[in-house]
C-alpha cells in the first residue's frame, strides 16, 4: 500500500464538511443498522451463542422473505398517503388458488410433476395478486373510496374468498419444484452459485459507484471524494461477501447430504459430507424484488410521480400528472407482490391454507414504518422497509430462541414498533 | 403602449363557472397580448384565482370559449394548458415539498435517458443553468424544496414556468410571501420576459405591485368583471373604486359588473 499522497491535494469542493456528509449515507439508515445489530448481538448473549450461527442466520432470512417482498409495496402505497390492510388476505385467497391449480387443476392437463407446473403457477399467483391490487386500486383512486375502508373490506372479503376456494380445506403438498421457492433444502442453491452471485453483485455495486461517478463528473457536479466511494464500495462488497460465507458455512443435514451424495454417486464417507445450504430461493427473490423496487421508486418516472403525490397530490395534479392511474397501479403493484410472497409461504409451508398470511398485513405496515417510512406520505426507502422487516424477524425469532411466551413476543413486537417510530420522530425534528 | 393591431395571444370569452349554486366567475371577458402584463385585481373571493386556474387547466369552466393566438383551445387538463404555451405560477407554488429542485422543476415533464430512467443529471445541469439566471446565489440543488427559505422556493416555482419556453404566463400573487428585495427581482424578471415576447396575467391585490409593472388592468368584484383599462388611462384612486365599490370610472371600458 501506498503512502497517503492524497493528502497533498486540495481537498474537493463539497457541500459540508463532516464524514458522514462527505460519504453521503443515510444516517437513518446506518442508526437501523446499529438497532439490528444491538438486537442480534444481545439476542446471541442472552441464547449462549445461538442466534448468530449460519443456521439460525440462514433461518432467519428464509423467514424475512415474504414479508419483506410485501413490504416493498407498502413503502410506495404508504408514501401515496394511503395503506393496504388486505395483504395478508390477498396473500391468502392467492395461495389457496394456487395451492388448487398446482394439486387439482394443472395435473388434469400436465399431470402430476410437470416441469411447466412451478412456472405457470408463479405467473397465475402474480396475475391473481395484480389484479385483485388493481381492483381494489380502481375503487380508491377512481371511485375516490378511501383506502382504509377499501383494503379493510378487502381483508374481510378476500379472507372469506380464501376459505370460499376450497370451503376451508387445506391443499397438500405442492409440487416439487414450486417447493424451492420456500427455501428449505429444494430451494438452497448451494455453494457455487452463492459465490456466483455475491461476485456478481460485487460487480455491479461497483460499476453502478462507478458510472454514478462519471456522469457527475461529466456534468461538472461536485462528486464524493475517491476514497468515500471506496470505503462505500469496500463496505457493500464485504457485507454480500460475508452473507455468502455465512449461508456456505451451513451444511445440509447429514440425512439429506447422504441421500445428495448417493444421487449423485460420491460414496458417502465415514465423516459425513460438508454440504453448503448457500442463499436460499426465496432470499434471492426478496433481494431481486428489492432491487426493482428500488430502481422503480428512484430510477422511473412512475416513482417519482409516487414521491410527488404523496409530497403534495394538488402539486402532482397541476403538474398533469395522472394521479389516479399512477394510484392505481401502485395498488396493482402491491397486489402482485402479495402473489410472489404468496408462493413462498405456500411453498415454504408445502400446503395451502385459508389461514395464510394471517396478521401479516400489520408485520408488513409495522416494517415499512421501522424502516422509516412516513405515514404522513412523501417519505420512505424499499431498503429501509426490508431492513425492518429484518428487525422484525429477528425479535420473533429470537424470543422463540429464548423460550419467551407467544403473549409476550406480541408485546415486545408492538412496544418496539411504537418505541421505533417515536425515536424517528425525535431524529426528524433534530435534523429539521 | 400601442397594443390594437396584434392578434391577442389568450382571449377568454364569457367564461361562467359554479360551485354549488354559487357563481364563482361569471361571463367574464379578458384578452392578453404578447409583451404586454395585464394585472388582474379584485379583493380575495373576487374569482380571480378561480378564472385563472380555468386557462391553467386546473378547473374547467360551465360556459364560455378560450382562443389561444386567434384559434378556439381545448383546455380540459393542465397538461393541455401547458401544450398551449400557458404556464401557471400558483399562490401556494404548487411544489412537491419532498423533492429537490431539479425534481420539481421538471415534474410532469421528465427527461429520459434512452434507457426510459430518470436523467437526473442533465435535469440537475439545466436547473443549475436556469436557478443561476433567477437567483445566482442558490447553491441546494440535492436537498428537498422543503428545507428552502420563501424566495428560493418562489424562483424554483418561476423557473419550472419559464423553462419550457412559455408563451403566456399566469402569476398569482407572485410576491405575497416575498422581503423587498426579493420582490424588485420578481419585478425585474416581469419587465425581462416582457421584453421577450411573453405575455403575463399578473394577479394581486396589491395595487402598487400592479401599477409598476402592468400596461392593463382589469377588475373583478364578486365573479364579475368590472371593467378593464389601459393604465395610464386610469389612477390608483378610480382602480381602487372599481375594486371596492366596483365603480367604472370614465377611461375604463365597464364590464357586466360595473355598477
Amino acid at each position: 500500500m501506498n503512502a497517503p499522497v492524497a493528502t497533498t491535494a486540495p481537498p474537493p469542493i463539497t457541500t459540508s464538511g463532516s464524514l458522514l456528509s462527505k460519504l453521503e449515507i443515510d444516517v437513518r439508515m446506518l442508526g437501523m443498522l446499529a438497532a439490528l445489530a444491538a438486537i442480534w448481538i444481545g439476542f446471541d448473549l442472552l441464547s449462549g451463542g445461538v442466534f448468530l450461527t449460519p443456521r439460525n442466520l440462514w433461518n432467519l432470512s428464509v423467514q424475512t422473505a415474504s414479508v419483506a417482498i410485501m413490504a416493498t409495496g407498502m413503502v410506495l402505497v404508504i408514501v401515496t398517503r394511503n395503506i393496504d390492510l388486505s395483504v395478508g388476505a390477498i396473500l391468502g385467497v392467492t395461495g389457496m388458488i394456487i395451492g388448487v391449480a398446482q394439486v387439482q387443476w394443472l395435473p388434469a392437463y400436465l399431470g402430476l410433476e410437470h416441469p411447466l407446473t412451478a412456472p405457470l403457477v408463479v405467473l397465475l399467483a402474480m396475475a391473481v395478486g395484480g389484479s385483485i391490487g388493481l381492483f381494489q386500486g380502481w375503487l380508491i383512486a377512481y371511485l375516490g373510496i378511501p383506502s382504509f375502508i377499501v383494503t379493510l373490506g378487502g381483508l374481510l372479503v378476500w379472507r372469506g374468498a380464501a376459505w370460499w376456494v376450497t370451503t376451508g380445506q387445506t391443499v397438500a403438498p405442492m409440487d416439487t419444484r414450486f417447493k424451492a421457492l420456500g427455501g428449505g433444502v429444494e430451494g438452497a442453491l448451494g455453494a457455487t452459485v452463492t459465490w456466483v452471485i455475491a461476485a456478481l453483485a460485487c460487480g455491479l455495486v461497483v460499476v453502478a459507484l462507478g458510472v454514478a461517478r462519471r456522469r457527475r463528473m461529466r456534468f461538472g457536479f461536485p462528486v464524493r471524494p475517491g476514497w468515500a466511494d471506496a470505503v462505500i464500495a469496500t463496505f457493500a462488497c464485504g457485507a454480500v461477501l460475508a452473507a455468502a460465507a455465512i449461508a456456505n458455512a451451513y451444511p445440509l443435514p447429514a440425512g439429506t447430504a447422504r441421500r445428495w451424495a448417493e444421487a449423485n454417486g460420491i460414496a458417502w464417507p465415514d465423516g459425513g459430507l460438508f454440504i453448503p445450504h448457500g442463499v436460499a430461493l426465496p432470499v434471492l427473490i426478496a433481494v431481486l424484488a428489492g432491487l426493482t423496487m428500488t430502481f422503480i421508486a428512484t430510477r422511473r418516472r412512475f416513482g417519482r410521480y409516487v414521491f410527488a403525490i404523496g409530497g403534495n397530490p394538488e402539486a402532482a395534479e397541476l403538474s398533469g400528472i395522472n394521479t389516479r392511474w399512477t394510484l392505481m397501479k401502485v395498488f396493482g403493484l402491491m397486489g402482485l407482490l402479495c402473489g410472489i410472497s404468496a408462493c413462498i409461504s405456500t411453498a415454504r409451508l408445502n400446503a395451502a391454507t385459508n389461514a395464510a398470511g394471517t396478521l401479516d398485513e400489520l408485520y408488513v405496515i409495522a416494517s415499512a414504518v421501522i424502516g422509516g417510512t412516513s405515514l404522513a406520505g412523501g417519505i420512505g426507502t424499499i431498503a429501509g422497509a426490508m431492513l425492518g422487516a429484518l428487525v422484525m424477524q429477528s425479535l420473533q425469532s429470537g424470543m422463540v430462541l429464548l423460550g419467551v411466551d407467544t403473549p409476550l413476543q406480541n408485546i415486545v413486537v408492538g412496544a418496539v414498533l411504537v418505541l421505533a417510530v417515536w425515536v424517528d420522530g425525535l431524529y426528524r425534528r433534530r435534523i429539521k | 403602449m400601442q397594443t390594437n393591431g396584434t392578434a391577442p395571444l389568450v382571449e377568454m370569452r364569457n367564461i361562467s363557472i359554479a360551485f354549488g349554486g354559487i357563481k364563482a366567475v361569471d361571463d367574464v371577458t379578458v384578452d392578453l397580448r404578447p409583451g404586454e402584463v395585464v394585472g388582474l385585481l379584485g379583493h380575495n373571493g373576487a374569482g380571480k384565482s378561480t378564472l385563472i386556474k380555468i386557462l391553467s387547466g386546473a378547473y374547467r369552466p360551465d360556459a364560455g370559449e378560450i382562443y389561444v393566438n386567434g384559434e378556439q383551445a381545448d383546455i380540459a387538463s393542465p397538461r393541455d394548458a401547458k401544450r398551449y404555451g400557458i404556464e401557471t405560477i400558483y399562490q401556494t407554488l404548487a411544489l412537491a415539498d419532498n423533492i429537490d429542485a431539479a425534481g420539481n422543476i421538471f415534474l410532469g415533464r421528465e427527461v429520459l435517458t434512452p434507457y426510459g430512467t430518470l436523467d437526473d443529471a442533465t435535469m440537475e445541469a439545466e436547473t443549475r443553468k436556469v436557478m443561476a439566471r433567477l437567483n445566482p446565489h442558490f447553491r441546494r440543488f440535492k436537498e428537498p424544496v422543503k428545507a428552502l427559505s420563501g424566495g428560493q422556493r418562489q424562483s424554483v416555482a418561476i423557473a419550472r414556468a419559464i423553462y419550457f419556453n412559455a408563451r403566456v404566463l399566469i402569476m398569482d400573487e407572485p410576491t405575497a410571501a416575498l422581503g423587498p428585495a426579493e420582490t424588485q427581482q420578481v419585478a425585474d424578471l416581469v419587465l425581462q420576459l416582457k421584453k421577450e415576447g411573453i405575455g403575463i396575467f399578473l394577479i394581486s391585490h396589491d395595487i402598487h405591485d400592479v401599477f409598476g409593472l402592468a400596461d392593463r388592468v382589469s377588475v373583478m368584484k364578486n365573479g364579475k368583471l368590472v371593467g378593464s383599462a389601459n393604465v395610464q388611462d386610469v389612477t390608483q384612486d378610480e382602480v381602487l373604486g372599481m375594486i371596492i365599490l366596483g365603480k367604472c370610472p370614465p377611461g375604463a371600458t365597464p364590464g357586466p359588473g360595473a355598477s
